[in-house]
C-alpha cells in the first residue's frame, strides 16, 4: 500500500475530531497535549497513513499538509518486497 | 475651479444635478424612484450607453445605498439621489461609508413629514442631514444649493469634498429646486480630475497587502482610534466652510436661512430696506461645516437675527450656538410644504424692528 | 509554523493555499465556515485569479472572512452582501466578484438584495451558508430553522404556526431566470468537500463567461449554536438537515 504522512499545524487545530472520523486509516488521534489556544491538538497515532488527504479536505481550519511518497519511491518498495519473497515491507 | 460652458441653458433642477454629475464624470449611479427627483434617474437612464457611467434602478433605496458603498469601495466617483423618506432607508448605510471613509454624493431632493409626508418642498431633514442621521459618531459634507446654477455647480464641488476628504456628501435640496426651471451655465466636462484611490478594492496585484473596506473594528482601543481619525478629519473640514452674505455692513437685523428660504429671506430683506429697516442675510452654503465662525462675528454688529426656515425650527439651533446668548435669536418657519412668502418673513422683520426699537427706548 | 522533516522520497499533495493569509480562525471547532473558506481560497488559487477577485464579507460570524481569505475584499452591512457585490461587479465587470452569507444575512434581513440580484442575473457567484440558525448573536432562530428545532428564540421548538417554515430560498433562486447555476452543497466529509469545490470552480468559471448569477448553498453546521460536538453536529446534520434541504444541483447551464 502507497505510504503516507501528514503534518498537523498544532498551534491552529482546534481539536474538532472531524479529521478523525474522516480518516479511513483511523490513524489519528488527539494528543494529550494542549496547544497555545487550548485545545488538545491532533496526532498520527499509528504508522499507517496513505496520504490519501481526507484529514485534510474536512479540516476547518486549514491546518494539516499531506505527503504521499513518491511513485518511483513505491515502485522501490514493491519491487524490493518482491525480491525478498514478500517477507520485508 | 470648475469651468463652464458658455451659454445658458434653462433646465429644471432636477435634471441641471443630474448632467453636471455626467459632467462631473460620474462612473455609477444607484437609486430609487421617488417624488421630487425621479428626473435624475430618469435623465440619466435616457443618456446613451455609457455616458452616464453605470446607472441601475435598485429595488430599494437600501439596496441602492449598498451599491453605491460596494461601488465607491471599488474606486468609482458614484452617486444616488432621493428623498427624505428614502434617505432615511439610506441612514445604516451611509453611516457605514462614513466610517469605512468612502466617498459619494447623496441628493436629498427634500419633502414635507413627518411620516409619509408630502411631496411639497420641506427643509425637514436638516437634522437628519448635520447631525449625522445615522448611527455612530459621523457627519456628512452637506451642500445645500439655492438655485438651479447652485444644482449643478455643487455637484462637482461635492465630489471634490467626497473625494478629498473620503467622507459622503450630501447636496440637501428640497421639491422646489428640483422641479424648478431656471436659467444655468453648465459646468465643463472634464474639468474635475479623477483622485488616484490605492485603497480600492479593484483586486490584490501580488505587489501590495490585500485592501479591505470596512467599519468593523473589533477591539474597542481601535474603533476609538477610527473614531478619533474622524474627528479630526471633520475639523479639518471645518476649512471648507462657504456661506454668502447680503448687505450685512449695516444690518441691524441679520437674517439667517439656506436654500430656498433663503431666496424668500432675501426678497423679505429688499422689502424691509424699503421700509428704512436696515436687514441683511447670512446664507449658509455648507450646512455641515456649519459658517460658526460668520455668524459669530457678525453678532456684534447687530441687534437681533431672525432665522427662517421651512420646517419647525432646526438650523436655528446651531445658529443659537453661534451667537450664544449674545442676541436674541427669533424664528419663522412653514412647515410640512408650506413655503413662507417675503411678506410673512417681512412681518417677523417688522416685529423684531420695533421690538428692538422699544427696548432701546426704554434702556436710553 | 511546520517544523517536521519530510522525507526525500515523499511528494507534497496538499497544502494550505497561499490564498487564505496566515491569520488562524475565529470560527468554533468544526465549524463549516472554515472548510467553505478554505476550498473557496483553493479554486481562487488553482484557477489563478487571486489578482482579479472582490469578496464581499457579510453580517455573522464570517464577518471577519477578509481577514482569512487573501483577496481585496469589502465588509458589507447585514444582509446586504449581494447589492454590495453589485455595486463592485457593475464597475469592475472583469473581476471574479462574489459575496459569502449567512443564512440570516442573506435569507432573512437580506431576502429583498438576494432576490433582486439573482434576478437581475448579476453576474456573481453568491457563497450561501446554511447553518439553520443565527451563529454570530448567539443561536437564535434563523428562517431555515427547522420545525421542531430548539433555538434561543425558539425554546420549545420552531411551530409553523407562529413562525412559519424553513425557507427554502435556493430553491426560490433557482426559478429566477437570472440564475445560471444552482446547487446545493455540503463540506462535512472529504466526498462533499470535493464535491463542493468542484462547484465552486464551475460557478468561477461561469462567472468569465457572463451567463448570470451562481449560486451555491452550503448546508452547514453550527455545533456551537446547536450545543454538540462537530462530530454530533454534523451527524445531526445529515440526519437531519438533508432531508430539509437535500443536496445536489437545482439548476444547471443546459
Ligand atoms: C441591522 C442589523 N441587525 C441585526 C444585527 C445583529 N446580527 C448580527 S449577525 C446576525 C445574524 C447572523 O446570522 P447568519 O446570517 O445566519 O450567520 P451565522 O452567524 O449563523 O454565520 C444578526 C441578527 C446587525 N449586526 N445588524
Ligand atoms: S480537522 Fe483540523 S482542526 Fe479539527 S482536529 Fe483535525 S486537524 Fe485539528
Ligand atoms: S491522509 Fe488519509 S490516511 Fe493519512 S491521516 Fe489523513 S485521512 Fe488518514
Ligand atoms: S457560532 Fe456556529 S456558525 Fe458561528 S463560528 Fe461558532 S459554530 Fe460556526
Amino acid at each position: 500500500m502507497i505510504r503516507g504522512t501528514i503534518v498537523v499545524a498544532n498551534e491552529i487545530c482546534k481539536g474538532c475530531e472531524l479529521c478523525i472520523t474522516s480518516c479511513p486509516q483511523e490513524s489519528l488521534g488527539l494528543s494529550d497535549r494542549i496547544n497555545s489556544i487550548g485545545y488538545r491538538y491532533i496526532v498520527l497515532v499509528k504508522d499507517n497513513c496513505t496520504g490519501c488527504v481526507n484529514c485534510a479536505l474536512v479540516c476547518p481550519e486549514a491546518a494539516i499538509t499531506v505527503y504521499r511518497e513518491k511513485k518511483s519511491a513505491l515502485k522501490a518498495r514493491e519491487s524490493a518486497f518482491v525480491a525478498s519473497g514478500g517477507l520485508s515491507v | 475651479m470648475i469651468e463652464h460652458d458658455q451659454g445658458a441653458t434653462l433646465m429644471k433642477g432636477n435634471e441641471a444635478l443630474a448632467e453636471a454629475a455626467i459632467r462631473a464624470g460620474l462612473q455609477g449611479y444607484f437609486g430609487y424612484p421617488i417624488t421630487p427627483q425621479s428626473e435624475i434617474l430618469e435623465y440619466l437612464t435616457a443618456q446613451p450607453k455609457g455616458r452616464a457611467g453605470v446607472v441601475l434602478q435598485a429595488e430599494s433605496e437600501l439596496a441602492a445605498i449598498n451599491m453605491v458603498f460596494g461601488a465607491s469601495g471599488a474606486g468609482a466617483r458614484v452617486m444616488t439621489s432621493s428623498s427624505s423618506p428614502g434617505i432615511s432607508l439610506m441612514q445604516e448605510g451611509l453611516s457605514y461609508m462614513a466610517s469605512a471613509q468612502l466617498p459619494c454624493l447623496v441628493v436629498n431632493v427634500n419633502r414635507g413629514g413627518p411620516g409619509l409626508g408630502t411631496i411639497q418642498p420641506s427643509q425637514g431633514d436638516y437634522f437628519q442631514a448635520t447631525k449625522g442621521g445615522g448611527h455612530g459618531d459621523y457627519r456628512l459634507i452637506v451642500l445645500a444649493p439655492s438655485s438651479v446654477q447652485e444644482m449643478a455647480d455643487f455637484v462637482f464641488e461635492a465630489f471634490r469634498l467626497a473625494e478629498e476628504y473620503r467622507n459622503p456628501a450630501m447636496i440637501l435640496a428640497d421639491g422646489a429646486l428640483g422641479q424648478m426651471m431656471e436659467k444655468v451655465i453648465l459646468p465643463r466636462e472634464g474639468s474635475l480630475p479623477y483622485p488616484p484611490k490605492p485603497w480600492a478594492t479593484t483586486g490584490k496585484p501580488a505587489s501590495r497587502e490585500r485592501n479591505i473596506i470596512t467599519s468593523l473594528f473589533i477591539q474597542p482601543e481601535k474603533m476609538e482610534q477610527v473614531n478619533l481619525e474622524l474627528q479630526e478629519k471633520y475639523r479639518r473640514l471645518q476649512k471648507e466652510v462657504r456661506f454668502e452674505a447680503f448687505q450685512v455692513e449695516d444690518a441691524e437685523i441679520l437674517l439667517v436661512a439656506f436654500g430656498l428660504a433663503a431666496r424668500i429671506a432675501q426678497k423679505a430683506l429688499e422689502l424691509a430696506r424699503e421700509q428704512g429697516i436696515r436687514a441683511g442675510l447670512l446664507r449658509p452654503i455648507t450646512l455641515y461645516p456649519f459658517p460658526t465662525a460668520a455668524i459669530a462675528n457678525l453678532v456684534p454688529n447687530v441687534e437681533s437675527l431672525l432665522v427662517v426656515e421651512m420646517n419647525a425650527g432646526q438650523m436655528v439651533e446651531d445658529v443659537r450656538l453661534a451667537v450664544n446668548g449674545q442676541r436674541p435669536v427669533s424664528f419663522k418657519g412653514r412647515m410640512g410644504g408650506m413655503i413662507p412668502t417675503p411678506e410673512e418673513v417681512l412681518e417677523s422683520i417688522v416685529q423684531i424692528a420695533e421690538r428692538t426699537h422699544t427696548e432701546q427706548v426704554e434702556r436710553s | 509554523m511546520q517544523t517536521t522533516t519530510i522525507p526525500p522520497e515523499m511528494d507534497l499533495v496538499y497544502r494550505r493555499p497561499d490564498t487564505l493569509t496566515q491569520t488562524p480562525m475565529h470560527y468554533c471547532p468544526g465549524c463549516g465556515h472554515g472548510v467553505t473558506h478554505k476550498i473557496l481560497m483553493e479554486v481562487v488559487d488553482e484557477l489563478g485569479i487571486q489578482e482579479q477577485t472582490v469578496g464581499v464579507a457579510p453580517v455573522g460570524c464570517s464577518v471577519f472572512a477578509y481577514n482569512y481569505m487573501n483577496v481585496d475584499m469589502q465588509e458589507a452591512a447585514h444582509g446586504r452582501a449581494s447589492a454590495v457585490a453589485t455595486g463592485i461587479k457593475r464597475i469592475l465587470p472583469d473581476r471574479f466578484v462574489f459575496s459569502y452569507q449567512g443564512d440570516g444575512d442573506l435569507a432573512a434581513i437580506g431576502t429583498g438584495e438576494t432576490i433582486h440580484t439573482v434576478n437581475r442575473g448579476e453576474n456573481i457567484l453568491v457563497v450561501f451558508i446554511n447553518n439553520a440558525i443565527y451563529g454570530m448573536t448567539g443561536g437564535q432562530m434563523a428562517p431555515t430553522t427547522l420545525l421542531g428545532m430548539v433555538t434561543s428564540t425558539t425554546p420549545f421548538g420552531r411551530e409553523s404556526q407562529v413562525m412559519g417554515f424553513p425557507l427554502k430560498i435556493t430553491d426560490l433562486v433557482a426559478q429566477l431566470p437570472g440564475a445560471y447555476y444552482v446547487t446545493r452543497q455540503a463540506v462535512h466529509s472529504p466526498t462533499a468537500v470535493r464535491k463542493a469545490k468542484k462547484a465552486f470552480r464551475h460557478a468561477l468559471e461561469y462567472q468569465k463567461l457572463n451567463k448570470g448569477t451562481c449560486f451555491i448553498e452550503i448546508v452547514s453546521n453550527c455545533p456551537a449554536g446547536w450545543k454538540m460536538t462537530p462530530v454530533e453536529a454534523n451527524e445531526w446534520m445529515e440526519k437531519n438537515m438533508f432531508p430539509a434541504y437535500p443536496l445536489g444541483d437545482l439548476k444547471v447551464p443546459k
